[in-house]
């Protein structure tokens, strides 16, 4: 088990009062999973994602990484953030070694690992220019390289194509899953989007109405070893879809 | 890029051109047009030029100026106190608001003092530095750097508070300390904050210059408007408020340029 949730849960104190946005969370990641979180908006995904990253604690429970317990942020856990934050003042080559300059790692071996990176999902002519030259897709990619570049084990992605293009969402997430299986890693998905987490990972978590608790987890068996796109086409994309839907329930 | 242009595209240009051409025609007819009017009305005494002054007068007493040597004796001064102004304001404002930044718990306090203060009519204090640091450039830079640093405090925080919480986050999870998160995102993303903060205080430098010479100097260009009129000397007045736009207009080419220059370094147009 790479990742374990141990009864996680989070409280918000406001002057207000006081809100639940995660209940009693346990569940187990194993190492090269790639786990989806679904559920109704204001289901405490993203804050779950957050307390994982490190940029939250729990109120109570305890995350479990690599055998280890875990506080605060965790140079295993790499965090890809909604649209890709890219820097605008920054060339792409100095983008994607951002995490290895904060590190102080930055030096010839890492650069050529980061180097290779690029070459290897087709980003190296691009190293000379600035985010903004690039499409959607391409900056998409460049901000998981820069994730990767740190060489975490575990990835955790917060909605990472919401701010793209039907089209480009798609064939988007076709590259970031084929890069993240390539690369061996495992995966934590949170997305509003049922399609989508279907289409991309081995298991989904669904997760209840505030104050978030674990509804249940879709396994998937028959289509983990597809693409995304082969997934789409296959028989059981749809059950799993509504399957997931149901259990997701938004009138209740 | 084709070598040949597709006719369409020539007359565009072409007519890009031109339309620019007009508006600038048009601009120097006005200018010429105002100084003509002006002219003529003092010589034919529609006006009366002791009161109003008129161009050539004014020409007359640049030239005595520039003869005596005083014109750039007293540009340099009314510059230097500018350019020491504006140049303090933002470096001072942008320290402490990066002190204030660095701890949000100093800034709630002084946050109402900060208000208060932005609110206070600057001039205000003229005296009170006179007393303090005599009569002399001590006070006028002190006046000038009265005027611009609350701004440029309140304005670079600003900028500082409306980085995307999403980079911020982003750094966290990279592992970044709070100086690698001020020297990595914080700075270079509010580049143009800086730089705005830079134009305005040009501004803001000279009324706290021309403010503090009427109150203490003996010396620069607000010292010759108060000595002018004091003499009735409305020639000299005139001039020097020209005077006075040619410079403060010179320096805010200066920090365009400045602007472009930073542009272009860090190859955005943020």
């Amino acid at each position: 088990m790479i990742v374990d949730m141990k009864g996680v849960r989070k409280l918000y104190q406001s002057p207000e009062g006081e809100i639940g946005a995660l209940e009693d969370i346990t569940f187990s990641i194993e190492e090269g999973e790639f786990i989806s979180i679904v559920g109704p908006s204001g289901c405490g995904k993203t804050t779950l994602l957050s307390i994982v990253a490190g940029l939250e604690a729990p109120s109570s429970g305890e995350i479990w990484v690599d055998g280890a317990i875990s506080r605060g942020v965790n140079p295993k856990i790499g965090y890809m953030p909604q649209r890709d934050q890219l820097f605008a003042w920054r060339s792409i080559w100095d983008n994607v070694n951002l995490g290895l300059e904060i590190q102080g790692r930055r030096d010839a071996e890492h650069e050529g690992f980061v180097r290779t990176l690029l070459e290897r999902y087709g980003l190296a002519r691009f190293s000379d220019c600035v985010p903004a030259q690039l499409s959607g897709g391409m900056r998409q990619r460049c901000a998981l390289i820069r994730t990767l570049a740190t060489g975490p084990r575990i990835l955790l992605l917060d909605e990472p194509f919401s701010a793209l293009d039907y089209q480009t969402r798609l064939s988007v997430a076709g590259d970031i899953h084929s890069i993240i299986k390539k690369e061996g890693k495992t995966a934590i998905l949170v997305t509003h989007d049922i399609s989508e987490a279907v289409s991309m990972s081995d298991r989904v978590v669904v997760l209840s109405a505030r104050p978030g608790t674990l509804k249940c987890i879709v396994n998937q068996p028959e289509l983990h070893d597809l693409s995304p796109m082969q997934r789409r086409d296959h028989a059981l994309f749809q059950r799993y879809f509504n399957q997931i839907w149901k259990e997701i329930d938004i009138s209740a | 890029m084709p070598d040949m242009l597709s006719a369409e595209r020539a007359q565009y240009l072409k007519r890009r051109v031109r339309s620019r051409r007009a508006v600038l025609c048009a601009q120097l007819a006005l200018l010429v047009l105002i100084f003509v009017l002006w002219e003529t009305a003092a010589r034919l005494k529609w006006i009366d030029p002791f009161i109003t002054s008129s161009p050539s007068r004014i020409w007359k007493t640049f030239r005595n100026l520039y003869a005596s040597g005083d014109l750039f004796r007293h540009l340099g001064v009314s510059c230097i106190e500018t350019v020491a102004g504006f140049t303090l304001g933002t470096v001072a404002g942008t320290l402490i608001a990066v002190l204030l930044w660095w701890f949000p718990a100093l800034r709630r306090v002084l946050d109402p003092y900060l208000v208060v203060l932005n609110s206070l009519p600057k001039t205000a204090l003229g005296p009170i530095f006179i007393v303090w640091m005599g009569a002399g450039p001590g006070a006028i830079i002190a006046m000038t750097l009265a005027i611009s640093l609350i701004v440029t405090i309140l304005e670079v925080l600003n900028g500082f508070s409306a980085v995307d919480p999403g980079k911020i986050n982003l750094m966290k999870t990279l592992g970044a300390s709070r100086l690698q998160t001020l020297t990595k995102l914080v700075i270079p993303a509010n580049a143009a904050t800086f730089v705005n903060a830079l134009k305005v205080n040009v501004g803001l430098s000279w009324v706290g210059v021309i403010m503090g010479e009427f109150l203490v100097s003996r010396a620069g260009l607000g010292y010759l408007i108060v000595y002018g009129s004091q003499v009735f000397k409305m020639d000299l007045v005139m001039a020097t408020v020209i005077l006075l736009l040619i410079a403060a207009a010179g320096m805010y080419q200066g920090v365009l340029l400045l602007e472009k220059a930073l542009k272009k370094h860090l190859g955005v147009s943020a």
